[in-house]
């Protein structure tokens, strides 16, 4: 069962969180014509370390960052979105 | 009674004073507390307890643990009943009820046991290449389908509901130690006089391990002693927690370890209050497996039959359950430990016959303990048959060259115990489990745990330290290095101390040559009846990697997933393909070690725990009115209310319908999800989520907002009001309630966390109701305290107020009113804190009384909905555009919003689409039903498939959601249609051809009263 | 070797069954092959049969990283069904359930596959109406199905839950009677053994490392095994997806999921059919051998481990019982998981690439299994021709660029709520 670690609240079970997504995605600036689709479809989906978002749902209802192994699922780091994961 | 023939009269662990009665297939017999099932039978004299699952030949014990291959009993009965339960983990109670599976009519005479005549014609994997017949269907397969299932499984199942208890713990702790024998034992004692938190798990009925079956010195004395005080001292340190019949059974991503407790499997039936089975999930900073060895047998002619058994079993039955399980017994082995058992045995009175050793120098130390009991060893010798159907009678025997060939004339020894030794195999599943790739040490003849992946570190046999003097030692030092790893001081302590005894290597022999005349099957896996043969047939056809030879044959598919049968299968196809076995590696393990209870797994969030019931505050005063409910999500919503025992469905949505058009009615809506969005960029935020525009919207109104996902598909709707200059509520559908509020944390922390807004759902604390129909006002004038006027609070007006009425000298009860309306009537929602949810609903239904007040339900609420052609669930089905809605114009063109740049894509704006309409049967008289597709009007009756070249029937459109209205007098219908805006007027034909139905519809504008939406604002 | 009949099996029983040959050739790789599959489960084995048999192209390769059918093949439900609403899914889901139907004879290796029906069962009026508009349109497309109801289900599914105490009562359910199971491996080896026959070379161990591409057009691959040169390069490598079109440069609308499979210790005939909850993530089905064989939903993550993780088998576990309340007695033999290609809409991706002689097929989400033998077959021809067949055409790769998505369940561009 995988464990993240809130940078909120500390570590916690998987069950307390929801996936979210690939971390790495850049939505484009409202206005901007360019650049939805590869935002809402292409992905890199790598095997190996991914930068992802979860939702700590049942917690500080907050998005964590987490990079994790997706060949392994070692958990590498977390951090707080936006300002990648340390 | 004295049916226990077998027992010893002294020894063992067993309870004398406490006799303990069952039966086994109707017979009643006898044992003792401390017995397992496998034990008691034993000790009775019964060696035909099961037959195998292909050839349903008679089957015996043949281990005394956990990877029972053979002795699969059906335990309990009735709702209780446990089929493929292995009689060697069963504790034996008072009362206890088993009987054998797999049989017919019985398990002396299984007429089934046929099979064994044909068994040359039904190979491995024979059924891929046969059952097919020459004529392109599945008839035939499935007639032949039909017979197999029923010979096939093994023990059967029952359809009556399990009354048992399930319960689930988590806990948490520095050193988690997994098995209790010695290895583990003194992992656990060095790593607890650290003072970490240890938890310590085992999966038999005490602690102990081999130390129980073996007959070993530690520190010098009685191993027994040293179990004692390590129990005892475990079990009153305050930073231990032993777990005894827990199995753990699978190891989890960041060392979370699942364990299953048997709290009262060793009961007639569970205590009240107290659950059958509980799943421990343990996460540990660090991990010591100590789970031992499980012991190999040899593979040989009819090698399967009852009194054959594992080496080390027959030790343990004698040692730990004072049964003797064969007086005359052959011992036949690869390796040294095989020898401790003919020792043991022969001290407890059995005559050994011979020790066959496969090996031409034979053992090391223990043959002199052998020599001088006097028993005859044979080195250099294979057992290669055993004679006796039901009952082992002799065992015939070859001498072996140099090369392990058979040579000379083949003898026999008269006997009824013939024990097998292959060595022992690391019990590598956990190891396994987080990915460790097993390793193999030809030396050892074993597979070891590999490099770990988690942290984690084996200790004792399962590392290949198979010695007891290794098992303490290696045990010793995990323990003190995981506490280290964990954190602490490491502990100074001595480590336990078992004499060394000096060993030769087991040989990596296992099959055994074929007997000279008298030919016989060699079995590989017993529980699934795959034979060396099997093997070698696979070999040839090319199913050589070891997950085809599994797949193949079913090697290791049994429930004890090829415990006893996995290493000497490999080891038959290394040889046939002329490779090391480890070069043929070994499959992967998976979690659960032994199988589980899916009862344990589900715990008890079963029945009404699953998903719970959501209700709103109202719920308890539509139960008294008698509603009946329907389901929405997790929610329970009053679907109508019958005006008396009867009223159909029909009649009373038809009812309330008019009632709303023609009075007023009260509506619980509750369920509708509730936002409340705050922050100087709240109107910015919500131009960015909804495609309509927000900036202009005053404080005091409300707006329907629609939202698209990034791909321009409709995502959800409802009205967002402005309550303040920052401050706005927004509401959701039921459904997607909880999906926005992700959806809507997710931009502001992630998407754009520049912007200074904060959103909280405020679902759950706000009752709200709809108070719909023209007297709607006058209903609420008296108990509202502010102006009602069409003037001071129009259509779309929201703000704060109190609700008075109540009783004589009742507090008003603040609130929330939106002038909104979704039955298309003059229509107000009022929401109140959800504590005074009921008694505000109270208070308005008695405000109403003089206008003749309804409650109204979901059926009424879904049809004025369709009479007012607004779209709900079925038409926002995740593939509709705003466009195909009707609600194109609603797209502002002045700022962007999620989702507008791929609304534009060509597909999303093709003209063809199918677009939101309303229905209506030409006849005029019948009813619509949802779900129906609508067609060309003369399109054909039946459809051919494209795939085999015919033509299917083209679907135009679809109906989404029917009603009737009453005010019209005829049914009503909306749906969706390719190019429909443009056909108004157009007839098509409504198919339901699940229930043979056709009907002619009519294309028609989806606002069916009320097109100018006067009555709103009146 | 011989043909695969009673007979021969018959005539082994007399001479110890030693007459039988490899059930395929283990060549050696050559230097060029007119084409190449890089994936040998059962959809690589499916397409090289076809492009042999249908095409007369039998200067082919399947390269295999492991062994055959060791991926998603060998990993899944055995679940097959065509029960789909939308077009572009409901004439290739049909074409396969309709090769199926043949498929034992026209490989002449007993895939097992068995009609026992598939039902979806409905806990609401709106589900059953949703339920209708799909079995309308697959009557209507030509397509077997039946709308049971809440006594007809219980005919079929005796063991669900009809109590009062019942959480999610059962309104009824769509049934479709041609789908059910088949036997997994079987398929794999059957199509490699026929392909094998028909002169396709299966190479197993020879891992893809590379895919060479001059100009824009595919000239061959690398591989553990040296390199191979060939005009046509056909992936079928569904989890892996991304992983081999990133080395001809492309992006895809994939991310690969976990999915967890369960299977019961064997039992005596105990449910006939193959059932689906509808109120929550649970399907089950009972293999030949006794197991009941269950799953629900991905665990929810990336991931490419092959093992998940024990919350969702608790879930599903949960599920089950919530439908099935005889079920917690019964014991969970195994669990494991494979990798899925979750595409952004559901549905799978076969057809061209963007760059030539580069063919996908991938994207099967969780239901690849049943749809073998129609992808082989659409595949083979999209390959042979250069372009795709009518049945596939909906599922090409642009699709996404265009809008013209196939969303089943209407769940909109998240993978993993497909």
């Amino acid at each position: 069962m995988l464990r993240i670690d809130c940078p909120w609240c500390g570590p916690r079970d998987m069950v307390e969180f929801t996936y979210v997504g690939d971390g790495t995605l850049r939505r484009p600036e409202i206005g901007a014509e360019d650049g939805h689709f590869d935002y809402v479809y292409l992905r890199d989906n790598p095997k190996g370390p991914h930068v992802e978002i979860w939702r700590h749902g049942v917690g500080c209802r907050r998005h964590v960052a987490v990079t994790r192994d997706t060949a392994t699922h070692e958990m590498l780091a977390t951090g707080k979105p936006g300002e990648g994961a340390s | 009674m004295t049916g226990q023939t077998n027992r010893l009269q002294e020894g063992g662990r067993i309870d004398r004073a406490q006799r303990l009665s069952f039966t086994f297939d109707g017979a009643t017999m006898t044992g003792y507390a401390g017995d397992t099932l496998a034990s008691a039978l034993l000790a009775n004299g019964v060696s035909l307890v099961a037959r195998s699952f292909k050839y349903h030949r008679p089957r015996g014990i043949f281990s005394a643990g956990p990877e029972e291959p053979n002795a699969l009993v059906r335990l309990r009965g009735g709702e209780r009943v446990e089929p493929n339960t292995r009689a060697t983990m069963i504790p034996l109670y008072d009362g206890l009820v088993a009987e054998s599976q797999n049989r017919w009519p019985s398990l002396g005479l299984d007429l089934q046991a046929a099979n064994q005549l044909i068994a040359r014609f039904i190979p491995a994997g024979f059924y891929y290449k046969t059952f097919m017949g020459p004529w392109s269907n599945t008839k035939l397969w499935m007639r032949f389908e039909h017979a197999i299932r029923r010979a096939a499984g093994m023990g059967a199942g029952t359809h009556a509901p399990d009354p048992d208890d399930y319960d689930k713990m988590s806990a948490h702790c520095e050193v988690l130690v997994i098995g209790g024998g010695p290895a583990g034992l003194a992992a656990a004692r060095a790593a607890a006089a650290s003072g970490l938190r240890v938890v310590l798990v085992d999966e038999r009925e005490e602690f102990g391990g081999r130390l129980l079956f073996d007959r070993e010195e530690i520190d010098g004395a009685h191993a027994s002693h040293w179990l004692a005080e390590q129990t005892a001292a475990l079990e009153a340190a305050p930073n231990v927690r032993l777990l005894s019949r827990t199995t753990a059974f699978g190891y989890y991503d960041q060392n979370m370890v699942a364990c299953v407790e048997r709290v009262s499997d060793h009961l007639i039936e569970p205590p009240p209050h107290r659950p059958r089975q509980r799943l421990w999930t343990i996460r540990a900073k660090e991990v010591v497996l100590a789970t031992g060895a499980i012991e190999q047998p040899l593979v040989f002619a009819d090698n399967d039959r009852p009194g054959v058994m594992l080496a080390g079993a027959a030790r343990a039955y004698v040692n730990h359950y004072g049964v003797l399980p064969g007086r005359k017994v052959v011992v036949a082995t690869n390796n040294d430990d095989a020898y401790r058992s003919a020792i043991d045995l022969h001290d407890a009175g059995a005559s050994i016959e011979s020790i066959i050793d496969v090996r031409p120098g034979g053992a090391g130390a223990l043959a002199a303990a052998a020599k001088e009991r006097g028993i005859n060893v044979l080195r250099g010798y294979a057992p290669v048959k055993v004679q006796g159907r039901r009952k082992v009678r002799r065992l015939a025997i070859l001498k072996l060259d140099a090369d392990g060939k058979p040579t000379g004339a083949q003898r026999a020894a008269d006997c009824d115990l013939v024990l097998v030794s292959g060595g022992w195999q690391p019990t590598l599943h956990l190891s396994s489990q987080t990915g460790a790739k097993a390793m193999w040490d030809a030396e050892k003849g074993c597979f070891l745990p590999g490099p770990p992946r988690q942290r984690e570190r084996s200790a004792g046999a399962c590392a290949g330290g198979f010695m007891l003097a290794e098992c303490l030692a290696q045990g010793h030092a995990a323990g003190l290095e995981a506490a280290e790893a964990a954190g602490a001081v490491r502990p100074e302590l001595e480590a336990p101390r078992a004499a060394a005894v000096a060993e030769k290597p087991t040989r990596l022999y296992w099959e055994c040559p074929e007997p000279i005349n008298t030919p016989g099957k060699k079995f590989v896996d017993h529980q699934d009846d795959v034979t060396a043969s099997d093997v070698r047939l696979a070999h040839r056809e090319g199913y050589v990697s070891v997950e085809h030879l599994k797949r193949y044959t079913t090697l290791g598919m049994g429930t004890d997933q090829g415990k006893t049968s996995n290493i000497p299968g490999f080891a038959i196809m290394a040889k046939a393909r002329g490779v090391e076995i480890g070069a043929t590696g070994t499959t992967t393990f998976r979690p659960p070690y032994t199988p589980v209870a899916l009862g344990a797994l589900a715990g008890p969030e079963v029945g009404e725990h699953y998903m719970p019931l959501r209700r709103t505050p109202m719920d308890s005063w539509h139960v008294e009115r008698g509603c009946e409910w329907i389901d929405a999500g997790l929610w329970r919503r009053p679907r109508y209310y019958p005006a008396h025992d009867g009223e159909s469905l029909f009649d009373a949505y038809i009812r309330e319908t008019k009632a709303v058009r023609g009075a007023v009615g009260l509506c619980d809506v509750t369920t509708l999800g509730k936002i409340d969005i705050q922050g100087p960029d709240a109107g910015e935020f919500l131009n960015r989520l909804y495609i309509n525009g927000w900036k202009a919207l005053p404080v005091g109104k409300a707006r329907y907002g629609l939202m698209l996902r990034e791909d321009g598909v409709v995502l959800d709707d409802g009205t967002t009001s402005r309550l303040g200059e920052h401050h706005y509520l927004m509401t959701t559908t039921t459904a997607n309630a909880v999906r926005i509020m992700a959806w809507i944390d997710y931009h502001l922390q992630v998407v754009w966390p520049d912007l200074k807004v904060k959103a909280t759902s405020v679902t759950e604390q706000w009752a709200a109701m709809a108070v719909a129909g023209p007297t709607a006002r006058r209903l609420l004038e008296p108990v509202i305290d502010r102006d009602l006027s069409n003037e001071a609070f129009p259509f779309m007006a929201a703000g704060p107020c109190r609700l008075l009425g109540g009783e004589e000298g009742a507090a008003p009860i603040p609130g929330r009113l939106f002038r909104i309306s979704f039955s298309g009537e003059l229509a107000y929602e009022l929401n109140v804190p959800a504590d005074y949810g009921h008694e505000a609903w109270e208070r308005l239904m008695a405000a109403g009384a003089p206008y003749d007040v309804v409650p109204y339900g979901m059926e009424a609420l879904g049809n004025m909905r369709i009479e007012k052609g607004h779209v709900a669930g079925p038409e926002l089905d995740g593939r509709t555009t705003a466009d195909d809605l009707g609600l194109g114009r609603m797209m502002s063109s002045k700022k962007d919003f999620i989702g507008a740049r791929l609304a534009r894509r060509e597909d999303l704006v093709r003209p063809d689409r199918k677009q939101f309409v309303g229905l209506v049967p030409v006849d005029g008289r019948t009813a619509l039903k949802q779900g129906a597709q609508l067609v060309a009007k003369d399109a054909p009756a039946t459809a051919g498939t494209l795939a085999a070249g015919g033509t299917p029937i083209r679907m135009e459109g679809h109906v989404t959601s029917t009603g009737f209205s009453p005010e019209l007098g005829h049914p009503i219908a909306l749906g969706l249609v390719g190019r429909g805006r443009e056909r108004l007027g157009e007839e098509l034909s409504m198919r339901y051809p699940l229930r043979d139905l056709t009907v002619p519809v009519r294309i028609v504008d989806p606002v069916f009263i009320d097109a100018e939406g006067k009555r709103v604002h009146g | 070797m011989g043909e695969y009949s009673v007979w021969s099996v018959l005539r082994g029983g007399l001479t110890g069954q030693t007459h039988w040959k490899r059930a395929w050739r283990d060549p050696d790789p050559k230097p060029a092959y007119d084409a190449i599959i890089v994936g040998g489960g059962g959809h690589g084995l499916a397409t090289a049969f076809y492009l042999a048999k249908l095409h007369g192209m039998t200067n082919i390769a399947v390269l295999e990283k492991g062994w055959v059918g060791g991926g998603n093949t060998g990993r899944n439900t055995t679940i097959v069904r065509s029960n789909y609403m939308l077009e572009g899914n409901a004439h290739f889901y049909e074409k396969s359930l309709q090769l199926w139907e043949g498929l034992s004879q026209e490989l002449n290796y007993n895939v097992m596959f068995s009609q026992r029906g598939v039902l979806n069962l409905a806990h609401s009026d709106a589900q059953m109406d949703g339920y209708a508009r799909r079995g309308n349109a697959m009557r209507l497309n030509g397509i077997d199905a039946e709308l049971l109801t809440r006594e007809q289900v219980r005919a079929w599914a005796p063991m669900c839950d009809f109590s009062e105490r019942a959480r999610f009562p059962i309104h009824g359910g769509l049934l479709q009677p041609r789908g059910g199971t088949a036997r997994h491996d079987a398929v794999a080896w059957g199509f490699a053994r026929a392909a094998d026959r028909l002169g396709v070379d299966i190479i197993q161990n020879c891992e893809v490392t590379g895919i060479d591409v001059v100009e824009g057009r595919v000239t061959g691959v690398q591989t553990s095994r040296g390199p191979i040169k060939a005009k046509k390069v056909g992936l079928a490598v569904a989890g892996h997806t991304t992983q081999l079109a990133q080395m001809a440069g492309l992006r895809l609308p994939i991310e690969s999921h976990l999915l967890q499979a369960m299977v019961s210790e064997p039992l005596k005939p105990w449910i006939d059919c193959v059932v689906t909850f509808g109120a929550g993530h649970f399907y089950i089905s009972q293999s030949d051998k006794g197991g009941l064989v269950f799953g629900g939903d991905l665990d929810g993550y990336n991931s490419f481990a092959q093992r998940g993780n024990l919350p969702m088998v608790e879930h599903v576990v949960q599920c089950g019982v919530a439908l099935m309340p005889s079920l917690k007695r019964l014991r969970l033999l195994r669990h494991w998981g494979g990798v899925m290609d979750m595409t952004m809409d559901g549905s799978p991706i076969i057809g061209k690439t963007p760059v030539e002689g580069l063919y996908l097929n991938g994207g099967w989400c969780y239901g690849g299994f049943k749809a073998t033998p129609g992808s082989g077959w659409v595949f083979a021809y999209t390959m042979a021709q250069d372009r795709p067949h009518e049945l596939n055409a909906a599922l090409s790769l642009d699709r996404f660029e265009r809008g013209a998505v196939l969303d089943e369940r209407g769940a909109g561009p998240t993978p993993g709520w497909h």
